[in-house]
Parts: C-alpha cells; sequence; structure tokens
C-alpha cells in the first residue's frame, strides 16, 4: 500500500501532502545514511528492521495497553540495542569484506526480520494508532493535518539532532574519524568496531521512529516499509547519500514529486515505484554527489 | 583457474548424462517438475555468473529481466496464438534489450549505485506489470495452456508432460551453459575479467568499458529472459508478484553459493536449490524468510567464495598438509579464490 | 627500566617477511633513532608495535607482552604512532585533528592546555583552526601529525621520519620540540630518520637496520663518532 493523495484537493493541499509524506522518506533515508557514513554500505534490511520495531511497539500498545509516550522512547532505545548488538553479531565478521558480501549479508537480514514480523505478528494489516490528533488547522487556506505537522516536525528534529550530534559531540567527531580514517583513529585508539556498531544502533533508532511515524498512515503490515525504503533510497540518493541534510531535502523532494505526479497522470497509482527507480538512475548518471553534495574537500 | 574448478569434458558429460537418466529411473513426477524449474533458474544463475562472477557487476534487478521473457512468452501464447517454443528465443532477445537499456546508465554506477539502482528495478517490476494491465492481465496474471510437445512424445505416453519440461529445460540449459563456457573463453571473456579485475588497468589495456559492460548485461539478460520464458511454460502462468525481488535473490545468493567466477559454480548453486526446502519454498512462494537469510549469512562467513571456493581451499590446504609433512602455523595468508574473498588488512599507507 | 622491549620480531607482508628477528630496546626517558636504508624495515618495526602488521616475537611494553593485540588497544596503554604518511584526517578540520588525538582523556581542563602548549609550538596553527586538514601543506601536515600525538599525552611516541618533506630550518626546529617533549613531559620517543646527523644529534642510542634485522646499535654519540659506522651504515 502507498500514501496517495486526493486528486480532486488543490495544489497546495498536494505540495502539503508531498512534503508531510516526504518527510517519512526523509527520515528513513536518514537512517540509510547513518549506516552509510559509517562503513560506505547501505543496508538493504533498513526497512524491514524499521518494520519490526514498529511491530514492537504496536505490541506494547495494544497487548499492553501501553501509552504511545512511554513506548515510543522505550522502542527507540530498545531498536539502538539491538541495531548495536546487530553489528556486533552479524556485520562484524563481514566488516571488512568485499561490498558484494556486505550486500549479500543485508540482504539476508532483510529476509529474516521480513520473516520474523510475518511469523510473529502474521499478515494481516493492522491499524497503528496516531500520535496526533485528526483534526487538521488552516494556514492560509491550506488544511494541514496535525499528522502532516507531526511528520514534518519529527523528521527535522531528527535532523537536528544527528546534525547536533556529528558536528558538536566528541562521539560523533570520532565517529566520523572512525568512518572516515579507521587506521589512524585506531592509532589513536578510538575502537573502530564499536563506532561501527553505534552508527548501526543511532541507525536502527532512527528507522524505528520512521517507521513508528509511517505506520498509522499506511497501516501496519510486514511489508510496510518496503515501497517506503525504495523511496528513502531515493531520497538518500537524491540527497548525496552522505549527507543528513540532502537526505531531508531529497525526501521531501520525492515526496512532492509522487504527490504531482499523482495529481496529474491519470493512473499512475502503480508508476510510483518505478519513478523512484528512474530518479535514482538520473541522479546516479548526472549528479552522482546528489543535489546538495558537496565534493570532498582536496588540494588543487 | 583451478584444475578442480575446470572439471575436463568427461566431467560433465557425466554430469549431463545423470541428468538425463535421472527422470526416467529416479525422480517421480513432482521432483521431475521441481527439476524443470531448477534448470529455468540455472540458466538465470549462468546469467548472473557472467554479469557478476566474469564481469564484476552486481544486478540485484534480474528478476526484472526474468519478468520480460516470463510475460513475453505468456503473452504471445496468449494473445497472438504463437507456439511457445518459437517465443523463448523472443523472450531472451527482448529481454536482452532491456539489458541494454539498464546496461548505459549501469556504465556509470558502481558497486553500492549499481545494487541500489538494480534493487529499485526489481522492486519496482511487479507493479509496472500490474499498471499496464491491458496486456498484462494485470494482478490476475496470464494462464497459458500447457505445453504439449512437437514430437508427440507426451501424448504417447513415451513421456510425462513434467518429463517433457525437464528434458526441453535441461538441453536449453545444456546448450546455453556451453554457450557461456565458449564466450568466456574468447576475447569477451577476457575483457569481463579484465574489468573485474580494474577498470583503469581494462581501459589502458584498450577494452572498452562501455561495450563490454553493456555486451555483460546484455547477456545476463538474454539468460534471465529464457529462465524467465521456461518459468512461465513451467507454471503456465505469470503473475506480476513471480518476479519480485525474492527472485533476484535466489538468483544471485545461488550464483555466489555455487561459486561465483567458476564455471560450475551455477550447477552447485542450482544443485543447492534442490537440497534446501526453504530456498525452493522461495521459488514457489516468493517470500522471504527467516532460514533463507540465515542460511544466506552463514554461507557468506563460511564460504564467501561459494561452494567451489570452498572445496578448492581445503583442496589447496590438504595438498599444503601433505606437501609440508606437519602442520604449519599460519605463516603464509590464507588461499582465497575469486573476487569475493575478502582482501588482506590494508597495509599501505593510511588514507 | 626497559619501556619497550623487542625480541626476535618477525613481521611479514603476506608470504614475504620484512623483519628477520629484530630485537631492541627502548628505555624509559630516552630517545631512540632508528636508521637505515629504504626497505630495511624501518617502518615495519614501528607498524609490528603498534599491531598494524603481522608479528612473531615478544614485544613488551611496561613489562606487558602487546603483540598481537588489536591496535587501539596498543594505543590506549599509552603508545602514539605518527605513521609513515603522516595519517592526516584531511576532511576534519586542524582543529578536529587536535581533537582526535585527545578524544580518550577525561581531563578537559588538560586538554585545553596541550593545545594552548601546541599553538605555542606551531604558532601558525592557531590561526588555521577550522581549516580542513588537506589544505595544509605537505609540512604543516606533519607538524600536525606530531601535535596530534602528542595530545594523546602518550608515554611512548613512535615517529616515523618526523624531518620528510620538512625544510632544513624546520627540521631543526622539530627536532628541538622532540627534545622538548622527552625532557619536559618525560615522554619516550622513538624515531625512525633518513637524516641520521640530525637524529643522532637529539637521541640517546641507535639502532641501525639492515634488511629486516640489527646490524648495529649503540649509544648515539658513539655511532656518530664511529667512522666506519658512518661510513658504511649512515653514508655521512
Ligand atoms: N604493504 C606492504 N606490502 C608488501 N611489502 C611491503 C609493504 N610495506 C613494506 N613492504 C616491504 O617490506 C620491507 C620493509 O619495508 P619498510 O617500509 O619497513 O622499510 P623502511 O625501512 O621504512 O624504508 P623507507 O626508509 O623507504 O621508509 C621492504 O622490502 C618493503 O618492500
Ligand atoms: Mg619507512
Amino acid at each position: 500500500m502507498l500514501l496517495s493523495a486526493n486528486p480532486l484537493e488543490g495544489l497546495e493541499q498536494q505540495i502539503v501532502f508531498g512534503i508531510a509524506s516526504g518527510s517519512i522518506y526523509a527520515s528513513l533515508a536518514l537512517a540509510l545514511v547513518l549506516i552509510y557514513r559509517a562503513m560506505e554500505a547501505i543496508n538493504f534490511a533498513q526497512g524491514e528492521m524499521a518494520t519490526f520495531s514498529t511491530f514492537i511497539a504496536w505490541m506494547l500498545m495494544t497487548t499492553f495497553q501501553w501509552s504511545f509516550w512511554i513506548t515510543f522512547p522505550l522502542v527507540v532505545v530498545l531498536s539502538f540495542v539491538g541495531g548495536v548488538a546487530l553489528e556486533r553479531v552479524v556485520i562484524r565478521p563481514v566488516e571488512r569484506a568485499p561490498i558484494l558480501t556486505m550486500i549479500l549479508v543485508t540482504l539476508g537480514l532483510f529476509s529474516i526480520f521480513n520473516g520474523l514480523s510475518g511469523l510473529i505478528w502474521g499478515y494481516t494489516i493492522r491499524t497503528f494508532p496516531s500520535p496526533f490528533p485528526v483534526s487538521p488547522i488552516s494556514l492560509g487556506g491550506v488544511a494541514i493535518g496535525f499528522q502532516d505537522l507531526g511528520l514534518i516536525g519529527v523528521s527535522l528534529l531528527l535532523l537536528f539532532l544527528i546534525y547536533l550530534f556529528f558536528s558538536r559531540t566528541k562521539l560523533g567527531l570520532m565517529m566520523r574519524a572512525s568512518a572516515l580514517y579507521p587506521q589512524s583513529s585506531r592509532l589513536l585508539g578510538v575502537r573502530v568496531g564499536w563506532m561501527l556498531a553505534l552508527g548501526w544502533g543511532l541507525s536502527a533508532a532512527v528507522g524505528a521512529v520512521s517507521g513508528m511515524m509511517v505506520a498509522p498512515v499506511l497501516s501496519l503490515d510486514p511489508n510496510l516499509m518496503q515501497s517506503v525504503l525504495l523511496f528513502a533510497f531515493t531520497a538518500a540518493v537524491l540527497g548525496g547519500i552522505e549527507n543528513p541534510f540532502g537526505a531531508v531535502i531529497g525526501g521531501i523532494v520525492v515526496g512532492v514529486l509522487l504527490a504531482l505526479v499523482g495529481t496529474y497522470v491519470p493512473h499512475a497509482e502503480d508508476l510510483r515505484l518505478v519513478f523512484g527507480f528512474i530518479v535514482i538512475v538520473l541522479v546516479l548518471l548526472f549528479r552522482p554527489a546528489g543535489l546538495v553534495g558537496r565534493a570532498h574537500v582536496t588540494r588543487v | 583457474m583451478h584444475s578442480l574448478l575446470k572439471p575436463g569434458p568427461a566431467l560433465w558429460l557425466f554430469l549431463l548424462l545423470l541428468a538425463a537418466i535421472a527422470p526416467l529411473y529416479v525422480l517421480g513426477r513432482f521432483p521431475t517438475l521441481e527439476w524443470a524449474y531448477v534448470w529455468a533458474l540455472l540458466i538465470g544463475m549462468i546469467g548472473i555468473n557472467i554479469l557478476t562472477g566474469y564481469c564484476g557487476q552486481i544486478s540485484l534487478g534480474n528478476s526484472a529481466f526474468m519478468a520480460i521473457g516470463g510475460y513475453t512468452t505468456a503473452i504471445l501464447i496468449y494473445r497472438a496464438g504463437w507456439n511457445y517454443l518459437l517465443t523463448i528465443p523472443v523472450a531472451g532477445v527482448l529481454a536482452s534489450v532491456g539489458g541494454v537499456l539498464l546496461g548505459i546508465p549501469a556504465l556509470r554506477l558502481r558497486g553500492i549505485y549499481l545494487a541500489t539502482a538494480t534493487f529499485a528495478l526489481a522492486i519496482s517490476a511487479p507493479s509496472v506489470i500490474r499498471h499496464f494491465d491491458q496486456l498484462s492481465g494485470g494482478s490476475q496474471g496470464i494462464s497459458i495452456p500447457p505445453a504439449e510437445d512437437p514430437f508427440g512424445l507426451v501424448s504417447s505416453q513415451s513421456l510425462t508432460s513434467e518429463q517433457w519440461l525437464y528434458y526441453m529445460a535441461l538441453v536449453i540449459a545444456a546448450a546455453l551453459f556451453l554457450f557461456s563456457r565458449a564466450l568466456l573463453s574468447t576475447h569477451v571473456g577476457r575483457a569481463f575479467r579484465a574489468i573485474r579485475e580494474s577498470e583503469t588497468a581494462a581501459v589502458a589495456n584498450g577494452v572498452s568499458l562501455a561495450y563490454y559492460k553493456t555486451l555483460a548485461f546484455a547477456i545476463s539478460a538474454f539468460y534471465a529472459g529464457v529462465a524467465g520464458s521456461l518459468y512461465a511454460i513451467n507454471t503456465a502462468y505469470v503473475s506480476p508478484d513471480s518476479f519480485n525481488v525474492g527472485l533476484s535473490l535466489a538468483l544471485v545468493v545461488g550464483a555466489v553459493i555455487g561459486g561465483l567466477g567458476t564455471g560450475i559454480g551455477p550447477i552447485l548453486g542450482a544443485a543447492f536449490t534442490v537440497w534446501s526446502p526453504t530456498y525452493t519454498q522461495i521459488l514457489f512462494n516468493t517470500k522471504p524468510d527467516i532460514a533463507f537469510g540465515v542460511l544466506l549469512i552463514l554461507v557468506m562467513y563460511t564460504m564467501p567464495s561459494g561452494i567451489a571456493g570452498g572445496v578448492y581451499r581445503l583442496w589447496a590446504w590438504y595438498r599444503r598438509q601433505r606437501a609440508a609433512g606437519r602442520p604449519k602455523s599460519g605463516e603464509e595468508g590464507t588461499v582465497q579464490v575469486g573476487k569475493v574473498a575478502s582482501p588482506p588488512e590494508v597495509s599501505g599507507p593510511g588514507p | 627500566m626497559a619501556l619497550l622491549e623487542l625480541q626476535d620480531v618477525v613481521a611479514s607482508y603476506g608470504s614475504r617477511r620484512a623483519l628477520h628477528g629484530v630485537s631492541l630496546i627502548v628505555e624509559e626517558g630516552s630517545i631512540v633513532a632508528m636508521l637505515g636504508a629504504n626497505g630495511a624495515g624501518k617502518t615495519t618495526t614501528l607498524r609490528a608495535i603498534t599491531g598494524l602488521v603481522k608479528v612473531q616475537g615478544a614485544i613488551r611494553f611496561d613489562g606487558r607482552s602487546i603483540a598481537g593485540r588489536p591496535t587501539e588497544e596498543i594505543a590506549r596503554l599509552g603508545i602514539a604512532h605518527v605513521p609513515e604518511g603522516r595519517g592526516t584526517m584531511s576532511q576534519l578540520s586542524v582543529l578536529e585533528n587536535l581533537q582526535m588525538g585527545a578524544c580518550l582523556r577525561r581531563d578537559p581542563k588538560a586538554v585545553r592546555q596541550d593545545i594552548d602548549r601546541v599553538y605555542g609550538y606551531f604558532p601558525w596553527m592557531k590561526s588555521r583552526l577550522e581549516q580542513p586538514a588537506a589544505l595544509l601543506s605537505g609540512g604543516e601536515q606533519q607538524m600536525l601529525a606530531i601535535a596530534r600525538a602528542m595530545m594523546m599525552r602518550p608515554r611512548l611516541l613512535l615517529l616515523d621520519e618526523p624531518s620528510l618533506g620538512l625544510a632544513p630550518i624546520v627540521v631543526r626546529g622539530i627536532f628541538k620540540i622532540i627534545e622538548t617533549i622527552n625532557s619536559e613531559q618525560g615522554v619516550t620517543i622513538m624515531l625512525v630518520e633518513q637524516n641520521a646527523r640530525i637524529a643522532l644529534k637529539s637521541a640517546d642510542s641507535a639502532y641501525v637496520l639492515e634488511v629486516g634485522a640489527v646490524a648495529v646499535s649503540g649509544l648515539a654519540r658513539e655511532l656518530a663518532r664511529d667512522e666506519s659506522v658512518r661510513k658504511s651504515y649512515l653514508g655521512y
């Protein structure tokens, strides 16, 4: 199932809607970017891991009747720990393996998490409670749902936190250095392996946030994040794959473009995914550093 | 290449003979049909092996080419009344056109980017098929009449219909296998390998990246197209979800498990499918699955260069043991075969 | 007391041996120079100490065996290694490079003082803190690498050709700084040098390596005085 706009509404409405759904892609793209920055690899299981986290949240809220505001931080923390553990146990043996090995291992994780979600929670579609009130507010004649505002707010907040973490904290600096210069970092006593694990943990946590934001909109099943993952790829590539800021811009651009395509191209519903594919190919061909990507500093 | 991985004609003949008599004496009806799928899959894996194993280009999108092949066959039979045998080459050719189209952008993409782009292709293929429902039958798919053999062997009860499907797929697979061996031993194969080892060096030696990479994609897609066509004929049905990303995974995983860049790899990979129940389940359900994922990861840990590479390593280890007379401590680096083996620890100057 | 001790250390790159049994001792508080022709195995010896290359044989630091331990754990024991090629983190800023040197320390006040001390040694750095290290010249990167290692407050500092690419006047300055680090902060130093003359002037003792083994060793001033050693190994 995909996010779809109501074609009868006006352009402004479509754009607002596009920005909101783009925020979802942006948040998962942020998770992808975090791992890419840590180890120059793409985690193909990112979406499935997020879905798994979301199911845990769903279980806590329905079976145990916990409130959203307790469940949410708890699941984020759990996902962080899970991400760290996953890196230490599953990824570590192939940390330095060739790219194909890495890709296949994360594809293996894709299968495992998708299968686990299906096995534990089944394939029926569930509704996931939204933390935001349903009623829209009106801003300059455009109705904006709290849901949409919430999505936008959450991904901007995530971006801001990630920015602060990497630019203002010592740990963030150590993670950047380990990713770019593993040997130099080791010589300075940095446990590079744990920095990687931390990257996975952060990424899993961000993914969990993304999943819990998407689920109320798309409703929850084991394949929840697959289409989202494709658009997150698109967003990440559009933003230059190692740039968190770019990922968010990319996500929003993708969201708006999709909304516009949905409005103005008849029967385009099924073509949304291939649209993502085409954008990925075009960007990689013509702007491999992404729309907002900056080239690396080098002496000339 | 190592002698063990380069079996002589005698071994190939023996394997072929074994495959030829198996359905007559050993296999029941259902296993025979299952093996007919395996041969189709083998063709797809040979395609991956050429592209990834020899030319070094990753593709997670070959399920889309299988879809082109499968739908070409189904549509030509269902809407144009073609004989299904004639549709097979057309399926291959149309798929290879798709391969060229993908090959052009793929020229400038490497590693993780190529994987991402082709993954996106695989994810989006089913929805495109669904979109053109006038032609493709949408989510319902297309049913086609069961394949009848042109020689009347089935109607005269000399063969069961499963056996016919089996032999047809086997013959095509064997022919395409031989073709790939022949092709890889020419300058084309050398160019592929040169590109795999180092694109820069290949260019310096006058290898045209544009030409050979596109060629590799085209050939790989041709094999996928034929595989998809046989898949459709075996099942007598196609639907968008038969050709999802899980199928791409199955192809890549089979080729990797067998041993990329080795002749026998795809055969080992395809044979593996029969021994791995969860794996065949993927073929028929096309649903990712826990055991499959676990298996995949375990194989990457233990045999990064596949069964063929693993066997070779064991063999090399055995010979070293015999040569040394006594076990030696780890002075020599481990022998690793093929592209997927991990490189030695970085020892040059830092980044 | 010996701070660092190597005994019959053998190291190989793949199947190729680079060290054939190196034994040496670095006394606490001293400056030890390691000299030798290109390819003699000087860099490899340093890499062996910090675990960047697989070794056999015994390596003891402060009485503890460190052979076979991971690089980061060796560094955490207090060994700073300025590698050949400087290990500049070129996309990080100059300041971030310095901060990385101190990233494991838990004494922010002392770190700030150390940064000030670095400005004292290398005044040019102060005005270029925000620049990416990639924009520094080769010699400036060399100084940054030494400064970064100082930020670790190591007990043992391994320097691989600190004079490489530096103007002669700067070389003299660098060696002054090295001597100061040694005498004021009590950091033991082991340095690899091509410039034997200046290295022997600063060092207390020296080892000359030849094809992966120690050929000559002794007190620095005695080696410098010994004409035959100078002629056959040091080339001046
Ligand atoms: N990464 C490597 N792979 C293979 N062989 C290497 C590697 N690094 C060094 N060697 C070899 O090991 C031997 C010792 O090299 P090392 O770098 O220790 O020499 P060095 O004394 O530092 O020389 P220089 O003064 O030129 O820096 C040389 O023969 C060199 O060719
Ligand atoms: Mg050297």
